[in-house]
Parts: C-alpha cells; structure tokens; sequence
C-alpha cells in the first residue's frame, strides 16, 4: 500500500517537473524550509536524503518517507527610467517537489531512494520585451534521482554515499538581435529546446554527535554539466536572405549544476531547536552559456556569465508546542553569484533576504503534515548585462530591477 | 509562548504586506514623467512622406510603425498623450493600387547575390493597398507623401477625380475626410492639443532629385503654374507655411516646427563619386582623340562670342590614366548646337550630343541611379556608347553647382521662415538641416557604433537614399524630444536609437 503510493507520488508529480525564480531554488524540504531550510544538522524525518543521508540512521522509523511541494509565484520587474522602458514578468507558478525515502536495513545499514528538484527556473517575459535579445523566455528543469546507502560507524559518528541522476530539460527563446526582422517587420528570434538530457553525479555526507543533543554534519553534492547533444534548434522569423542562413538545427551546450557544500549544526533544548546552516555553492564553473549549432552556416551563440561561489546562512528555530504541533520559524541570506556587469535578465538573482514560517502536526502515530511559507526579499537595484555583442561593439543592457518571491509549500510524512 | 504566537501573527502579516514589489517610482506612475506646459493629450502630426514615416521608396507598414510621430506619441503617452491613429497601409510591400491597377512602386529591399553583394532591389510582391478603399478618420497621422508645403492648403487634394488632372495625391486619396478636404482642414478637425508641422523639403526635393531639370520658379507665387520637379518661391512658402501655423495655433495648440535639411547632404547626392570611371592611359588618350575636334571648336567659339572664356575652359574635355568624372549635359552651359550644325563642322547628330557638354568636376553631385547607368551603353549594338565616356549623362542625372546653388538659397530662406514662426508662435523648433549634417560629416554615436549617411550601411537613410530608416526616424524622434523638453519644460524619456531597425535584407 505505501509502496504503491510512493509510485504513484512519483509519476504524478514528476509531470509536473517545473521550477521557479532563480537556477537554484530551495524548497527542498517542508520541515526545513520553515526554518529557513536548514537541516544538516537536524535528525528529524526522511527530508534528511536531501539534507544530509548520513543522519538517517538514526530515524525511529524503520521506514520513512517524506513527500511535498511547493507553489512559486515569482515575479521580475524591470525599467529603464531614459527610456521609459518597464517590463513584468508573466511566470507561471511553478512546482518543486520532492519525495524521500529511507529504510534501516539492520541497525548499522540505512538505504533510500529520492527525487527532488534543486535546480530549475521558469521565466517569461513579453515576446519582444526590451532585452528580448537576451531573453523572451526560459525553462530550465533538472530531476534527481538520487539513492542513498547510510552507514553507522558508532553512535557518535554515520557517514552516506550514493550515485545521483539526474534528468534535464531546457526551453529557451529569445531574439536574434536586437533589430533583426522579417520583411513584416517579426522580429527573428530562436527556440532551444531539449529534454530528457541525463548525466550522473555522486553525493557524500557524514553526521557527528558529540553529545546527545547536537549534531554535526556535511553534504557534498557533486558538480554535474548537463550537455544535451540531440536539441533542437528552430529559427523563426527570419529574413530570406543568404546574410541570414539561420536554418532549424540540432545544437550541443554546457550547463552546469553547481556541487554544494552543506554544512549545518542542530541543538535541542527543551522543547526547542536551534538549526544553523552555512551552504556553499560553487557557481564559479558556470563561465559561460554557450550553444552550438550542428548547421556550420549558423553562428554559435557564446553568452558570458563568469558566475562567483555564492554562499548562504541560514537560521530555523522550532518550538514544540504540544504533542502534536510544532511550530517553526527561520531566516537566511542568501548570496548571488552574479558578478556586477553580468546581470542577466533570464536569471536575475541579486542577494536576497529570505523569511520562513511554517508549522508540523502529527496526525495519529504515523502521519505529520509539514506547511511552511517562504517569502523571498531582493531589494531594488540597478544592474546591467554588458557582455551582449553587436558588431563587435559590447551593447549594455540594464535599468532597475525588482525581484520578489513567495512560495507556500506543503509536505507529508509517513513513519513506520 | 504568547511571544511565539505573535511572532508568528506578524511574520504572517509581514509576508503578506510585503508582496507588493513595485518600484519606489515607477516609470509608469503619473507624474514620473511631465509635459512641462504642453498638453500633450491630442497629437496631430502634419507633413509629407517624412511625418508619414515613408522608407525604401515606398510607405509600408512597419515603416509607419517606426514613424517620427508614432514613436513621438509613445513618449507622449508617458505624460497624457492619447490614442494616435494612423492610415496604416494593408501590408508591408508599399505599392498602392488604383483600382487593381499598380500606381507607385513597391519598397526596396537590400538582396544578395551569391558572391554575397549587396544590391538594393525593388521588392518583388503583389501590394494590396488600394486607394479605393477609403478608410475613416479622424487621423493623427497626416504625413502625406509627396506633399509640398502649398498642397496641404489645397482643396481637393484628396479628391479620386483628383488623381488624372494631377491635382490630387493617391496617399491622401486613401484617407481624406471629403473630396473637397484640403489636409490643414483635417488636421484641424482633430482639434489637436499639440502638433508637428514638418513641411517643405518637396518644395525643392524634386528638383534636387531630378537633377535640376525643373524650374526654380523663385519670383512667381502661382502654385498652380509649378511642374512638379520645380522649386517653390520663397515668399509663396512663406505665405502658406505661416497659414499653416497659424490654422494649428489657432485653438492654443503647442507644437513643433522641424526645418528643411540640405538635400546635398542625403547619400541619393554622395553615394557615387564624380571620378567613377577608371581608365588606363592608352583608352584615355583614344577617348580624348575623340574630343580633340569639340576641344579646339571651343576656342573657336570663344572668338565668334557665342561662349566665353570661362565656359570654354569649363567645357574643355580631358581624360587622363587613373579614375575620370564622366562627361555630362549641364543645362545652364550656353546651347552650340545651332552654330556647330551651322558651321558645317560636324552632323545634327553629333552637334545635339555636343550641345551643353561638359566634363563633370568636384563641385557636381552625381544622383544615386547614375550608379546603374555610367559605363554602360547607350545604345546596346554600338560598344563605343559608352554612357559617361562617348555619350553625356543626362540632366537629370547631376545635380550641378548652380543647380545646387539654387536649391540652397530657397532652403535657406524656408529655414528663416519656420525658425522665424516658431519663435515667434513660442513653438519647440528642430534644426533637421543642423541634425543631418552631423551625421553626414561625422555621423552621430549610439548604444552600439556611429549613425551615418553611408548608402546601405550607415543606418541612417534608407535604401532610398534619401528617407530616413526606422533607426534615423528614431533618432530625430528623440531630437525632437529634446526640443519639446526644453521648450516646454517636460521631462518625456527618448527611445533607444539602438533598438529601432535599419535596412532589410530580402533576397526575391
């Protein structure tokens, strides 16, 4: 019966595999992203396959599973206030899932298998908006599939290890340039777009308890470059003439999933607990989003990102109400990886300041409903895209940007 | 525990309260941008083909879309401006058709042939604008091409019977409010609360264009008496262009006035060099074996008094090894062909081609469509008619210095005029004639390079040589901006000249 239900979980939501605001979004776990998604250090339930696997040798359960998703509404505004320009995003709410399983083998040996979604970005700006050149609209989706095997070396100390797949997808549109256009005045623009991309990674992570009431951990998740080979390339719009050989054509490209450094510490108190994370994520491999065509008369289109290892700190506190309510609160900063000068419109993430609430009940002995709420905060800023070529003159793009997000996420575990 | 309800409550609140993302000023809030002391709620804009936002020879669609006025009036939007309609042609080809029947030519677009070079090429496409098919107003946009500054006061000028007595125009045809309509009338119709008059450059366009063979009908105020390649006199222009202004200030209206630019300045005068044609010296010694006879009569001529010295010497023919100006007819050169044919030296025939020859120099301007047509031969069966070489380039191929001298005097005194109207009307005024000159000498610097006059790839004119592309409508549109703002005391934002298109590529 649970086993059926997991399936189920898993097809259903894996047509729904779509992403929100941003490359990398956390909402990868319903307990932990009331409190500002900090979880390494925390022994709570299975959401710790993402967190950190080596802690769940400890759960109660000798089966757990955890399942949830998210409801991203982001929005990007943009103007430029010489030329009046003003632009708002029309994204659609987008849904991040996840699904984690672990089950103990025998008191040293826990395995599970997960799927959640880390990384992913839904964008959509009007068709022909100012800086259509850069970007009309974006989806990126990247699935991991991710088993675990935790093993207990003593009390104090576990260590987890597993492979990760990951399945990826993309969709991008945008301009060919800024003026080009057909004999009807349509703007030229082309579509990428390839799915089913899959490549292999590995994650690792160890768990320490120094003393009964805190723990201690690491996860690292490593880099992964997606580079779908068989995508396609579809040019409309385009003039008819041999100075525009912009022909439909299989492209090749690099887009690198970051790895990540988790690190995370967690004290109980009472009926209190503190979890305090600090990630990092090495955004430094993405250099540059560079496409290829397999048709030699169409120009490779070489986009510039030299992106900067960002990090994040994030701060949860959960109060024990009663028996059968908890409720949770959290804070965390997070850094962008752009740098000044490469603010480019399909991701444009600045430092955010992100605000967590949220609250678990118990239903019976095996069942916990986890709901949290996510508000994300970027403040008000001008930035600019400068590596956008024209005629080999570099073509800034830019004006004041406004960014928000707001996701309410909902989770359910089991324990057996 | 109270303390963690609240805390809750409040962050819950905060969360909800904080979705709001706008800007702390929004460039579409009232009040970020100002119209000063203009009222910009009803734009009218009255002129010719450049108002209309004409292009590759043709108006078409898109090209109206990037018209001066309609990217005017989308800055005006920012600060009260309404609703501008304009006579949209039904398709993006230009032609227009009077009753099925193709009366103006379709756009031009820049083909390629397969060594890659450009050639612009007149769109090969079966328009669909018929004239016929009137549409209904009010408009904003009443740029009509082919306008001279006294057909905007003419009644009937938009009359369909008009049209074969030459006394009516196919544009406004399309979209006059009657037949007896004169265009002032349906500006005025609009009760505009602000306007642009950009007016006069048909006036002495079409004889620039047609190499001066019309006539500068300066001293004669009679319109109806003008060919249409003639140059309007100067107290005529003046007369009906303060008509003009006076019609669209009489309910208040602000405006702007633009000025005539120099014609000169357009590549449909620069693009091909007076030394096109290149020879080596064994050809430039045959060639000019052929003029020995014609070089020596002129002497002969000086003698007799029928020519002076300085004609003799201007129309004295020599080619040399290196590139060579073509020779031409220059109208303003005192006809010998009588007394050639009189003194027997040489055939009616030959005494015609003879009659107002000269070499080009420097100081001529050889038009555009002289392109396609030096070194080739006049006659197809005889390989000496060499065009340029053996036989002269037509009048209206080369706009000479007098001829040019002629166009500049009347430019310069409609220029007094609309300058003098607009300061005395207290009206926004742009210096077009200053504007295009800078970017024909040094060219004007945007986003991603310089805006010149360079024929085909300067971004500024169109495959016309002489109309503006989108890009160069753009670029006067946010001179003109500037011009209001300073006037008026407003604040409208300018566009991106980057953003706005040049010339299409189009292979037939």
């Amino acid at each position: 019966m649970v086993n059926r239900y997991f399936i189920l979980t898993l097809l259903l939501f894996s047509t729904l595999a779509s992403y929100a605001g941003g490359y990398r979004v956390s909402l990868q776990g319903g307990r932990a992203l009331a409190m500002g998604h900090a979880g390494v250090g925390v022994i709570d339930n299975a959401e710790g396959a993402f967190f950190n696997p080596a802690g769940l040798v400890h759960l109660e359960g000798r089966l757990e599973i955890a399942a949830g998703i998210s409801f991203v509404s982001s929005e990007i505004k943009f103007q430029n206030s010489i030329t009046g320009q003003y632009e708002s995003t029309n994204n659609p709410v987008s849904t991040p899932f996840y699904v984690y399983s672990n089950y103990h083998i025998n008191d040293q040996f826990s395995v599970g298998l997960s799927v959640f979604t880390p990384y992913g970005s839904v964008v959509e700006y009007d068709t022909d908006w100012a800086g259509s050149h850069l970007v009309n609209r974006i989806d990126l989706s990247a699935v991991y599939i991710q088993p675990h095997v935790a093993y207990k070396i003593n009390e104090k100390l576990s260590v987890a290890a597993g492979p990760t797949f990951i399945i990826g997808a993309v969709d991008f549109n945008r301009n060919l340039n800024r003026t080009l256009t057909d004999l009807d005045g349509n703007r030229s623009n082309v579509t990428v777009k390839a799915s089913g991309v899959t490549k292999v990674g590995w994650h690792a992570s160890a768990m320490y308890r120094p003393m009964e009431r805190l723990n201690i951990g690491a996860t690292y998740r490593s880099e992964v470059i997606m580079n779908p080979s068989d995508g396609d390339a579809t040019f409309n719009n385009v003039p008819n003439s041999p100075m525009t050989p912009f022909e439909d054509s299989k492209f090749s490209a690099e887009l690198p999933l970051p790895a990540e450094l988790l690190i995370g510490a967690a004290y109980e108190f009472d009926k209190w607990t503190i979890a305090v994370d600090y990630n990092r994520a090495f955004w430094n491999v993405y250099k540059s989003l560079d496409i290829q065509f397999e048709n030699p008369n169409v120009p490779d289109s070489h986009n510039p990102r030299n992106y900067k290892d960002a990090s994040t700190y994030r701060f949860g506190a959960q109060y024990q109400l009663n028996d059968m309510v908890a409720l949770r609160a959290g804070y965390y900063f997070d850094e962008t990886p752009v740098r000044k000068g490469y603010f480019a419109p399909e991701t444009p993430r600045t430092d955010s300041h992100n605000f967590t609430i949220g609250a678990g009940i118990n239903i019976g002995d095996h069942f916990r409903v986890d709901a949290a709420l996510l508000y994300i905060y970027f403040d008000e800023i001008d930035a600019s895209y400068d590596h956008y070529m024209e005629d080999g003159v570099a073509v800034p793009f830019g004006g004041a940007y406004k960014t928000s997000g707001f996701a309410p996420s909902i989770g359910i575990t089991y324990k057996m | 525990m109270k303390l963690l309800y609240k805390a809750f409550i409040a962050s819950a609140a905060l969360a909800l309260v904080a979705c709001d993302t706008n800007f702390d000023d929004r460039v579409t809030d009232e009040g970020f941008y100002t119209s000063g002391s203009a009222d910009l709620s009803t734009f009218v804009a009255v002129g010719n083909s450049l108002t209309a936002g004409y292009a590759d020879n043709a108006l078409y669609k898109s090209g109206q879309e990037n018209s001066f006025p309609n990217i005017l009036a989308s800055r005006f939007e920012f600060a009260g401006g309404g609703e501008f309609k304009q006579p949209l042609m039904k398709d993006n080809y230009g032609g227009l058709l009077l009753q099925g029947v193709q009366i103006t030519d379709n756009r031009m677009v820049l083909s390629f042939d397969e060594e890659g070079n450009p050639a612009p090429t007149v769109l090969d496409a079966t328009p669909t604008t018929e004239i016929t098919e009137h549409l209904s107003g009010p408009f904003n946009n009443l740029g009509v091409p082919g306008a001279k500054s006294f057909h905007l006061l003419a009644n009937g000028y938009g009359s369909l019977s008009g049209l074969s007595t030459g006394q009516a125009n196919p544009y406004f045809v399309r979209f006059t409010s009657s037949e007896s309509a004169s265009v002032i009338e349906d500006a005025m119709e609009v009760d505009a609360t602000f306007f642009s008059l950009w007016i006069g450059n048909n006036d002495i366009l079409g004889y620039a264009t047609s190499g001066g063979v019309g006539e500068d009908q300066t001293g004669n105020i009679d319109p109806t008496t003008y060919g249409g390649n003639d140059i309007t006199d100067p107290s005529l222009f003046a007369g009906v262009y303060s008509q003009l202004v006076e019609g669209l200030t009489l309910n208040g209206a602000k405006g702007i006035l633009a000025n005539i630019p120099d014609v000169t300045t357009i590549p449909y005068f620069n693009t091909v060099p007076v030394h096109a044609i290149p020879m080596d010296a064994a050809t430039a010694e045959q060639v000019n074996g052929m003029f020995d006879q014609y070089n020596q009569a002129l002497q002969a001529l000086v003698v007799l008094n029928a020519i002076d010295q300085e004609e003799a010497e201007a129309r004295f023919i020599n080619f040399n090894e290196g590139q060579n100006a073509p020779i031409i007819v220059d109208t303003d050169l005192t006809d010998i062909s009588g007394i050639l044919i009189q003194s027997g030296m040489v055939d009616e025939e030959t005494a015609n081609l003879l009659a107002q020859l000269r070499q080009a120099n420097t100081d001529d301007l050889l038009l555009l469509p002289s392109m396609n047509v030096i070194g080739t031969l006049a006659d197809a069966s005889n390989p000496m008619s060499i065009m340029g070489v053996a036989v002269p380039l037509p009048d209206e191929l080369v706009l000479t210095k007098k001829e040019q001298e002629r166009v500049h005097t009347a430019m310069e005194s409609y220029n007094a005029t609309i300058q003098a109207l607009a300061s005395q009307h207290d009206l926004a005024f742009l210096d077009a004639n200053m504007l295009l000159k800078q970017v024909a000498q040094d060219g004007v610097p945007y986003d991603a390079g310089v805006l010149t006059s360079e024929y085909v790839t300067g971004g500024a004119f169109s495959l016309d040589g002489v109309h503006p592309t989108a890009r160069g409508y753009a670029f006067l549109a946010n001179e003109m901006i500037r011009a209001i703002n300073d006037t008026y005391g407003a604040s409208l934002p300018v566009v991106n000249v980057g953003e706005y298109p040049t010339v299409t590529a189009h292979n037939n």
